[in-house]
């Protein structure tokens, strides 16, 4: 863990709720995908967990989902701006088990850790197989994003306005994959756990304190006993995940 | 050259700096960051005679000037602290620990505070009859006089030599009354204030944020009410205080410590700037030259005199 003065050099929506941020900083903690960061905003007391969209050199990308006064101030940001983060937050994916197949499935603003697991995948040699699920066209994105990786991507949409209706659940079900990974609602983690025909890793979302193991405020119980979504997590393995 | 050290019960400390319980764990996330071997000393996690998970979550909400939790002591139990947490500990900390005891009953208290004092590491025993979050002990015996004068009792004859301190809860109609029970059972200093009791709710499910309902308040918000209450106990009762609450920048230190704190504790502030206890020692000298303050024991209760 790291903490640091990043420096805001772009901040656009790509929905009507989803923003995408880019900063320029020491982004030397950050050490995997799935990783996230811890954002200081202006009159808040409580940072800001958001994950890692992508890094390379001193650029950092976020997106995140402007859904309460504090993430919806952080919209409103413009470029130039100093922003304190805390960097190298969570354990990440360990790309090792993936396979030469794997499927990442990402729902809603879950699908943004996933972009620099599947570009770092790619540069592996790995193929794979991107499912995305939004509740419309209209809140989907970063469809074209994964494509230019090069991976297979297959979205889906709730109401069926980008022409495929269904659930992220119903690309796993068509899907042949050597392994799974995954990012988005508790309620579609679930689904997917007990569907997925593999092992696979599971990112989790909790409320924290801290965002770096000191305050036990985001524990959950595994199988192998309690663990810190922050510290332990946010990603978790298939066999330890209690509901 | 300005002198920082204080003694807490009669135990030297190079400043009175002390991470405050449950906002430290036991030191090794905060080891990575800085050598915290600078420290005071620092209170470790809430320790109980039985590992416990504590509340469901959500634990956590962000209030004006701070925020709630209501992790409701989770910790691995009196065992594991002492067979895996206190030997760990011994490699990046090499000054005496506070340890903090909790209970669900005054029989547990006792047993833990029987067990930690036992061991060489720990300097102090800090307990916690103020826990907002648990249902049974913690705030029931803090909150009476009866209460908290039966742990005290009870705890000081487990804990051998070791100095007592009993931390109070500021969810009292009159803290001072709470303080004089335990200074009436031979408690040997008083840390306040716990966290105060508060709820936020979710507007969207139209229900409590947290999964506990309520939660303790921390955070910069509370600051002037741990100043007040410190500064009442100090003129009651005769015994080293403490001071806590909403503490974040040297200038807040020599507030508590000017209202009676012999040391200050550190709490929400180190979750959201980890640095903030080796910013505040590093600023320190400085702030302490610019007020005309040589020696830090010096004014202890300042406010009070004159």
């Amino acid at each position: 863990m790291k903490e640091g003065l990043f420096i805001l050099r772009e901040n656009i929506p790509l929905t009507g709720s989803v923003w995408q941020m880019d900063l320029e900083g020491d982004t030397s903690a950050i050490t995997a995908p799935g990783q996230f960061v811890n954002v200081r905003l202006d009159g808040k007391f409580l940072r800001r967990p958001i994950s890692v969209c992508d890094v390379e050199g001193d650029r950092l990308r976020l997106v995140y989902k402007a859904v309460g006064e504090g993430t919806r101030a952080m919209a409103g940001y413009e470029p130039g701006k100093k922003l304190d983060l805390l960097t190298g937050l969570g354990n990440g994916y360990d790309l090792a088990p993936a396979g030469q197949r794997p499927l990442l499935v990402g729902g809603g603003v879950g699908a943004p850790p996933l972009y620099l697991l599947c570009r770092r995948l790619v540069e592996e040699g790995k193929k794979p197989h991107v499912v995305l699920g939004f509740p419309s066209l209209e809140e989907a994105f970063y469809e074209a994003e994964f494509l230019a990786l090069g991976a297979t991507v297959d979205m889906w949409t709730q109401d069926g306005s980008n022409g495929k209706k269904g659930l992220v659940t119903d690309g796993m079900r068509a899907a042949e994959y050597t392994y799974v990974y995954t990012c988005g609602p508790e309620p579609m983690l679930k689904a997917l756990w007990e569907l997925s025909a593999t092992s696979g890793q599971f990112s989790f979302e909790e409320r924290m304190g801290c965002g770096f193991g000191a305050c036990m405020g985001c524990s959950c119980k595994t199988k192998y006993g309690s663990k810190r979504i922050c510290k332990d997590g946010p990603v978790l393995e298939k066999e330890e995940i209690l509901w | 050259m300005v002198d920082t050290q204080v003694s807490l019960c009669g135990i030297p400390l190079s400043n009175p700096l002390i991470p405050a319980s449950g906002t430290f764990g036991y030191g090794q996330e905060f080891a990575q960051l800085y050598d915290i071997d600078i420290l005071g000393t620092f209170s470790f996690k809430g320790t109980t005679a039985q590992p416990r998970f504590g509340n469901p979550t959500p634990r956590i909400a962000e209030t004006p000037g701070g925020m709630l939790n209501s992790v409701g002591l989770q910790n691995p139990g009196v065992d594991a602290v002492i067979a895996k947490e206190l030997p760990a500990l011994a490699e990046i900390f090499h000054k005496p620990v506070m340890a903090n005891v909790c209970g669900s009953t005054v029989e547990e208290y006792a047993a833990v505070a029987e067990r930690l004092s036992a061991c060489p590491q720990v300097g102090w025993l800090e307990v916690n009859i103020s826990c907002p979050n648990v249902h049974a002990g913690g705030l029931a015996f803090g909150t009476t006089v009866q209460g908290a004068a039966q742990v005290t009792r009870e705890v000081k004859k487990a804990a051998g030599d070791k100095p007592v301190i009993m931390k109070l809860s500021p969810n009292v109609t009159d803290i001072t009354e709470i303080a004089r029970a335990c200074a009436g059972e031979g408690a040997d200093g008083l840390s306040l204030i716990n966290t105060l009791m508060g709820m936020r709710l979710d507007l969207r499910k139209r229900k409590p944020i947290l999964a506990n309902l309520t939660g303790g308040l921390s955070g910069g918000a509370v600051f002037p009410v741990a100043v007040r209450m410190v500064w009442q106990v100090y003129e009651a009762v005769r015994l080293p205080i403490v001071g806590m609450g909403g503490v974040s920048s040297v200038r807040d230190v020599i507030e508590m410590m000017l209202a009676g704190a012999t040391a200050v504790g550190i709490g929400a502030a180190n979750l959201t700037d980890p640095y903030i206890c080796k910013d505040i020692l590093e600023e320190l000298p400085q702030v302490m030259e610019e007020l005309g303050i040589s020696s830090l024991k010096e004014i202890i209760g300042g406010a009070h005199h004159g």
